[in-house]
């Protein structure tokens, strides 16, 4: 196969990839975004909301109806985190937060399986994890289907994420709150409704990367372990930025199968568990706050 | 007030570490009777819980079994206490000084079915005289029982489990001479567990004059596009898949199917092989092979007497009773075979009929395993179990697998008989290993 | 009552200067040594001391370390796992390759390569602060992890990937027996944590905390930001380095490298916050909160379900009941517990009066 077609390849591959990391790291950032807090938990909630979906189904449901069901579970779910979790630790230092999520992955792991239990489970979107046809005839490449269904979705999300904070009342009142708390308050924004709101539209972006996720690795305690990926795709793109997060995946995912395709097998292959992480740490030498981060300025 | 809180969360601490202090002395069981003890450190979530679930299960099925249908061995019930590991070896260590003991009984059998536990404990179990028994896993060359006096590699270690499925491919392919310039991938977790087959794939490959192409995943090995681009490039013509986790098993799958890669062409590790690792992938599994070292399936008599007698009464292990004769309960069932045969031979060698044994005669019993053809026949497993003997010096017996193929819907054998690794070489390279073992440590090997 | 301060006078620039300045608390200290060193070895039993004790002990040291850079030095770091590594490779590497090489020398040289790997992967706290850091310092997990596994040299090209550590053998001495493990690790254990609390009370520990609390107004003070950071990252690593080799040497036996994973990284951040940031008896309570903790809930469960409730079931609520406990736990006590034991520390000082 020509060299160049590989190459090719091999970066498509990457991008698309790196698109599914972008996902979950989305859930990240809209929760650093509105409430300050370092959300550990997302990879529990991708899993979590995977199971449940295809738990709903198991018990009967058709798509059509477990996907709304599963959509109000996880906005219970993280509107009874923000009351019971969040409330009593406002103002707490950054690392109390982000340990009491860490708890809270614990949690979400234990209530996913005492629920449903711990049998792998698949989920059938209805798209072949297959190369597409017409592609794979008239180039050679072979590109799954699922992963250009998941960009699509993947960029419908961010756009929507993006529209909705910069045009809508909810938006401007979610970058209030991200901005300042207290001068958020003092206007009048009801504070705890946002951070409800902002925990349920985490848990539903959860779900849409759990599902996409399960449909190509299946539905099983593994896929706690996507939140590792995400990290460095957050720290390049920046905590608080949602286009961050996608040009960021997209970086991370082609330098990440590049890596492993090129250097890999000189090191003796197995580089992506850290490449992505050292990647990382160049970007923020550079860039402290992550690409599009904000800049955070200390007074001293 | 702000006082009147901290008091009350004092007071609740205290007690709650009064509470804990109580309930870690360990409480004295009234030995009732003749019973012997076994401690299952099991592991029930996490990642690896599917499997553990199953095969744990079938173990507890097998002893309850064998009290309900035989009134234990010789009058001797068969009592337990399980452990949670969450498959980590730290949990794993304090799991196995928790079973060590209850009351007056003692463990003496040890099956953590988790390579980092049982290299956690393996330097115990000389002085607990606990037979750590590796079933399927861990140190291959655990085989030579000279150097490893309590610890087994039964029946099938990865270096005989990797020639063998060597020896099948060779077949498929139309002999050993046309394996000569084929291209074999080897796709692995990168871990101590992936790696090790690799002296007996780089030996065979030396010998038989194909290419080997050693591809490691990085844990949990969910995202796997980049190796299998490179499968891909170098037009393997078999992928020997090595992995561990449903989620890393059903990935590789569905990856071959993403660069049209045949998956009649992909043969797993028995941890690639079970229902939990295909299911995720949908049709794209349909004929996939691996190896098996039990197979699964419900024809065989004791696995439907089990699900008489033990089910039928509402006793079973399996939460969910469509698991019976799944891969894992299947290979739990056998490793409860295992135990309560060595019980049965330690009771009859150590002339000790209907009382309890202590470790060295374990280990005799053990040491006894002699699973002749009408052994199986008679304990109904026959077809499940290949025919093998353990010995003094031999702790790993049979050293063959049965390769099993993914039709959709379940497992089905492809071998009728068993394929057997090159047991001479293995032999060699296993007591190589453990002669090196033995001069790094300073142990004198024992005599057989 | 307990605490009779009359007639206590401190009459010397030395006495002033003393850890226990009372002389309960110093007797105190004593009683609960000679009752470790005298008493425990007698009374425990081997479950106690190779499964909760000897694990505790070790793993309070690694919290030290990790309590000097996060807690005193205000580093968020999450690659102590991986420093532990180094330490547990080092040390069996250097009992092997060196001969008649002597325990102790070999566990000091082993901190001291755990200490340079750390000053290595702590260069990027100079740019880097916050949660930033902690993710970069997650490379250093996964870095030294991956080397450690990949390259055969550093397990003497053992086929199965793991070592198996030596014998402890000192001035003759062997410590197999868990009596003496535990005694020897008490030794290390209490040395190491003497030394880090002079540390966090001088000059050092200041430094540390001035660069925690406000980096850049201690640059502009004199303070040498550079040397202050590094020097707790290196300091840090030593401390989870040794802790790492008594890992292996006196705990698991055999180990690889993958035994070291980011949730030991999680669990040690979790001691220190639940025990108490920037103090050095909080590493010590947390090691014992998070270790003891799974333990209790485990055979709690066991004793109160047992055989009526499937055992998958007990092992789901055992995790959500950890969790939980830890989330109500920084809800009640942010501050840990050793602020709660600082709190009855004061109350038993002015006891029976309120005031």
């Amino acid at each position: 196969m020509a060299g160049f077609q590989f190459f090719l390849e091999v970066l498509v591959t990457g991008l698309l990839s790196g698109v599914m990391y972008a996902l979950v790291a989305l859930g990240f950032v809209l929760i650093y975004k509105a409430s300050g807090v370092f959300n550990f938990a997302q990879g529990a909630m991708v899993f979590f909301a995977a199971l449940s979906f295809v738990g709903f189904m198991e018990l009967g449901a058709p798509f059509w109806l477990a996907l709304p069901i599963t959509v109000g579970l996880m906005a219970l779910l993280g509107v009874g985190i923000e009351r019971f979790v969040l409330r009593p630790l406002v103002n707490q230092h950054e690392i109390t937060l982000l340990m009491a999520t860490i708890g809270l992955t614990f949690v979400i792991e234990g209530l996913a399986q005492l629920v449903w239990g711990v049998e792998v489970r698949r989920l059938d979107l209805g798209i072949k994890d297959q190369p597409l046809p017409w592609l794979a005839d008239n180039t050679g490449l072979f590109i799954s289907q699922i992963d250009i269904f998941a960009a699509v979705v993947a960029g419908v999300l961010v756009a929507t994420l993006a529209l909705v904070f910069s045009r809508t009342k909810i938006g401007r009142a979610l970058r209030a709150v991200a901005d300042d708390h207290a001068a958020a308050l003092s206007i009048g924004i009801p504070l705890k409704r946002i951070w409800a709101l902002v925990w349920a539209i985490a848990g539903v972006v959860a779900l849409v990367a759990g599902m996409l996720w399960g449909a190509r690795s299946g539905v099983q305690f593994a896929l706690v372990f996507v939140a590792l990926k995400a990290l460095p795709v957050l720290i390049i793109g920046g905590f608080t930025s949602v286009p961050g997060v996608i040009v960021a995946g997209l970086i991370v995912g082609a330098a990440e199968k590049l890596a492993e395709v090129y250097i890999g097998p000189m090191v003796g292959g197995g580089i992506e568990s850290w490449f992505p992480y050292v990647l990382a740490i160049l970007f923020l030498l550079v860039r402290p706050e992550g690409l599009f981060g904000e800049k955070i300025i200390r007074r001293v | 007030m702000f006082d009147d809180g901290i008091s009350r969360s004092l007071r609740g601490l205290v007690a709650a570490v009064a509470v804990a202090a109580a309930t870690l002395v360990p409480a004295l069981a009234q030995a009732q009777g003749k019973e012997q003890y076994f401690g299952i450190p099991s592991y029930r979530v996490g990642p690896f819980a599917a499997g553990g679930t199953g095969f744990f299960g079938g173990i507890i099925d097998y002893l309850q079994y064998v009290n309900m249908k035989e009134g234990g061995v010789n009058g001797v019930q068969m009592v337990w206490a399980e452990c949670e590991t969450e498959y980590n070896a730290a949990r794993g260590v304090e799991c196995y000084q928790r079973l060590l003991k209850k009351g007056d009984l003692q463990m003496h059998i040890f099956e953590p079915l988790a390579t980092p536990i049982a290299y956690g404990v393996l330097n115990r179990v000389d002085d607990d005289k606990v037979v750590l028994t590796q079933y399927g896993y861990g140190r291959s060359d655990a085989a030579d029982g000279r150097v490893f006096p309590w610890v087994f590699s039964t029946m099938t270690s990865y270096w005989s489990q990797a020639s063998a499925i060597l020896n099948w491919i060779s077949t498929k392919e139309g002999g050993v001479d046309k394996m000569k310039g084929k291209k074999i991938a080897h796709l692995h977790l990168d871990s101590a567990f992936g790696r090790e087959p690799l002296p007996v794939l780089r030996r065979l490959a030396k010998d038989w004059g194909f290419e080997l192409i050693e591809i490691p995943v990085a844990a949990p090995g969910i995202e796997q596009q980049a190796q299998w681009l490179r499968i891909r490039q170098e037009r393997a013509d078999w992928v020997i898949s090595w992995g561990f986790g449903a989620g890393m098993n059903s990935t590789a799958i569905n990856s071959a199917a993403r660069i049209n890669f045949p998956r009649e062409k992909m043969v797993g590790v028995w941890w690639a092989g079970s229902e939990e690792d295909v299911l995720p992938a949908g049709d794209a599994a349909k004929g996939y092979f691996a190896a098996a070292n039990v197979p699964s399936g419900k024809q065989f008599p004791l696995v439907q007497d089990i699900e008489k007698v033990v089910y039928g009464a509402g006793k079973g292990n399996l939460s969910d009773p469509k698991r019976i004769g799944n891969i894992y309960w299947n290979r739990g069932v056998t490793a409860g075979i295992f135990w309560v045969e060595a019980v049965r031979n330690g009771q009859r060698i150590a002339n000790k009929r209907g009382q309890m044994l202590n470790g060295d005669e374990m280990r005799l019993g053990f040491e006894a395993l002699n699973l002749t053809p009408a052994r199986l026949k008679e304990l109904g497993i026959e077809g499940m179990l290949p025919s093998f003997k353990l010995s003094c010096a031999d702790h790993e017996g049979a050293g063959v697998v049965k390769i099993i193929q993914w039709d959709g819907a379940k497992w089905n054998s492809v071998t009728p008989d068993w394929v057997s690794s090159d047991r001479k070489m293995i032999r060699e390279m296993v007591e190589e290993s453990a002669a090196k073992y033995a001069a790094e440590q300073k142990i004198t090997p024992r005599k057989c | 009552m307990f605490y009779r301060e009359a007639g206590q006078f401190r009459t010397s620039y030395g006495q002033d200067g003393q850890i226990f300045p009372l002389r309960q608390d110093r007797w105190a200290m004593l009683a609960l040594l000679a009752a470790a060193v005298l008493v425990v070895p007698m009374v425990a039993s081997d479950y106690w001391l190779r499964a909760l004790l000897i694990p505790w002990l070790i793993f309070s040291l690694v919290a030290l370390g990790q309590n000097i850079l996060t807690g005193y030095a205000g580093q968020l770091s999450l690659g102590s796992a991986g420093f532990m590594a180094v330490g547990a490779f080092a040390c069996y590497n250097f009992m092997l390759r060196v001969d008649g090489m002597p325990f102790l020398v070999a566990l000091v040289l082993s901190g001291l390569c755990a200490a340079a790997v750390g000053m290595a992967f702590g260069l990027p706290s100079l740019r880097i602060r916050g949660l930033y850091l902690a993710v970069a310092t997650l490379a250093a997990q996964f870095f030294i992890v991956w080397a450690l596994d990949k390259f055969g040299w550093f397990k003497n090209n053992d086929p199965s990937g793991v070592i198996t550590a030596q014998p402890i053998v000192i001035l003759g001495m062997g410590f197999n027996t868990p009596q003496e493990k535990y005694l020897l690790v008490l030794g290390i254990v209490v040395v190491l944590a003497l030394l880090a609390k002079n540390m966090a009370r001088g000059a050092t520990g200041r430094a540390w905390m001035a660069v925690r609390d406000m980096d850049v107004a201690a640059e502009v003070m004199g303070l040498p930001l550079m040397r202050t950071k590094l020097q707790a990252f290196a300091i840090s690593s030593f401390y989870c380095g040794v802790g790492g080799a008594l890992f292996a040497f006196a705990y698991l036996g055999t180990v690889e490298p993958s035994a070291f994973t980011i949730d030991m990284s999680f669990r040690i951040l979790f001691m220190i916050i639940i025990g108490g940031v920037g103090t050095i008896l909080g590493s010590f309570l947390g090691a014992g909160f998070i270790l003891l903790l799974p333990i209790f809930l485990s055979v709690l469960f066991h004793a109160v379900a047992g055989k009526t409730v499937d055992a998958s079931i007990t092992s789901a609520v055992e995790l959500i009941v950890f969790g939980a406990l830890i989330i109500v736990f920084l809800i009640v006590e942010p501050h840990g517990l050793a602020r709660l034991w600082q709190l009855t520390k004061e109350r038993l000082r002015l006891w029976p009066f309120p005031h």
